[in-house]
């Protein structure tokens, strides 16, 4: 059998397998930020404020970080990991068309972060706050 | 009858994955203490180097890794956690893949690779003023020097410190 022949035609094949599989496996829907801030927001039961989240991302809430330790103050491009420093590509959606489109990778962060700066988990109108925030965010 | 046919095409795409493990060297691989190529999986990779390159198992025993990976909610200062069906997938392979050759079987203090007697020694001639510039800031950041780092290749000749 010949390796490189095989080796050539193979990640042809996986690829076409591995869409063929996304498009019929019912896991991880792919969403709009909007759809989420929508989320939190009826979830809140009360409108997201900006300016609130803005004030949240940037304030070190008496603990060593604040969301602007790694993000940058205006997260609009890469920022770098407070300790490691290793890059984070840009949080503001209009710069990087990944972020707030997975809701259990939205999920994770928020908890793991909010628990690193606030000492706590942030509630869904906090979420809502920061992410209609960083929506309003433009090139 | 969408579902087992969904069922199928995965796991001849499993199957086909294994198989190109081994037909591919492009992907990303490393020798552990044995000289085994070992791929790293996209699962650790995708849990494992959000917050710095995704570290090779080989590098630790596995009683360290198994503290790790048992307190990731107190990561080193920071919160890492991860669900527990995730948390048990990566412990699983981790474990498969941990350092048995001889300088890396003792655990390090603090479980940290850069704690383990063989990475000190390697690292001697590293000035303590170079670990604490800018661009370096923590030993813990093999890829600020081991530019590939982050395909698990740690050759010496691809070592480049930063100014
Ligand atoms: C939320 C961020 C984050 C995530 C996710 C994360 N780590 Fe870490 N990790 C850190 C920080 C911060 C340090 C300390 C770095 C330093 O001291 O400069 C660290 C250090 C380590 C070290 C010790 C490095 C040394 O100094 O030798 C190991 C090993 C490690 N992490 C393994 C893992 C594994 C395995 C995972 C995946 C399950 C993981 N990490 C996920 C943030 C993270
Ligand atoms: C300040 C830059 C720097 C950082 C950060 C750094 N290294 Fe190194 N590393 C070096 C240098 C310099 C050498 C020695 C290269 C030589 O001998 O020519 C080395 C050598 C090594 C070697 C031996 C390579 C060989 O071919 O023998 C390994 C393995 C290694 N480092 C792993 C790591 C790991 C893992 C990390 C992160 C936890 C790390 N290094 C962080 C600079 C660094």
């Amino acid at each position: 059998m010949n390796l490189f022949s095989l080796s050539a035609t193979f990640p042809r094949a996986l690829a076409a397998l591995t869409l063929a599989c996304a498009a019929l496996a019912p896991a991880a829907r792919a969403v709009t930020p909007a759809e989420q801030l929508a989320g939190y927001t009826a979830q809140a039961g009360a409108p997201a404020s900006p300016a609130r989240g803005q004030q949240l991302f940037t304030n070190k809430h008496g603990g060593e970080w604040s969301c602007s330790s790694c993000h940058g103050a205006v997260p609009i491009q890469a920022g770098k990991h407070a300790s490691t420093g290793k890059t984070i590509g840009a949080m503001a959606p209009a710069f990087n068309p990944e972020r707030f489109t997975d809701p259990a990778k939205t999920e994770k962060w928020f908890r793991r972060n909010c628990k690193d700066v606030l000492s706590r988990e942030c509630t869904a109108g906090e979420k809502a706050d920061v992410l209609s925030w960083l929506m309003t965010l433009k090139p | 009858m969408p579902y087992p046919l969904h069922t199928r095409i995965g796991r001849l795409a499993l199957a086909l994955l294994a198989a190109s493990g081994f037909a591919l060297p492009a992907l990303p691989v490393l020798a552990d203490g044995n000289g085994r190529m070992v791929p790293l999986t996209p699962k650790y990779k995708e849990e494992c180097s959000a917050c710095h390159v995704a570290y090779p198992p080989s590098l630790m025993p596995a009683a360290s890794w198994n503290r790790i990976m048992n307190n990731l909610p107190n990561h080193f200062g920071t919160d890492a956690s991860l669900d527990p069906a995730t948390v048990k997938e990566l412990s699983g392979w981790i474990n498969a893949h941990a350092g048995t050759y001889k300088r890396v079987r003792e655990e390090p203090p603090q479980d940290r690779i850069t704690r383990t007697a063989w990475f000190i020694h390697k690292h001697d001639e590293v000035s303590a003023a170079t670990w604490k510039r800018a661009s370096i800031k923590s030993a813990s950041n093999c890829i600020a020097c081991h530019t590939t780092a982050d395909k698990g290749d740690f050759n010496e000749d691809n070592v480049r410190i930063p100014r």
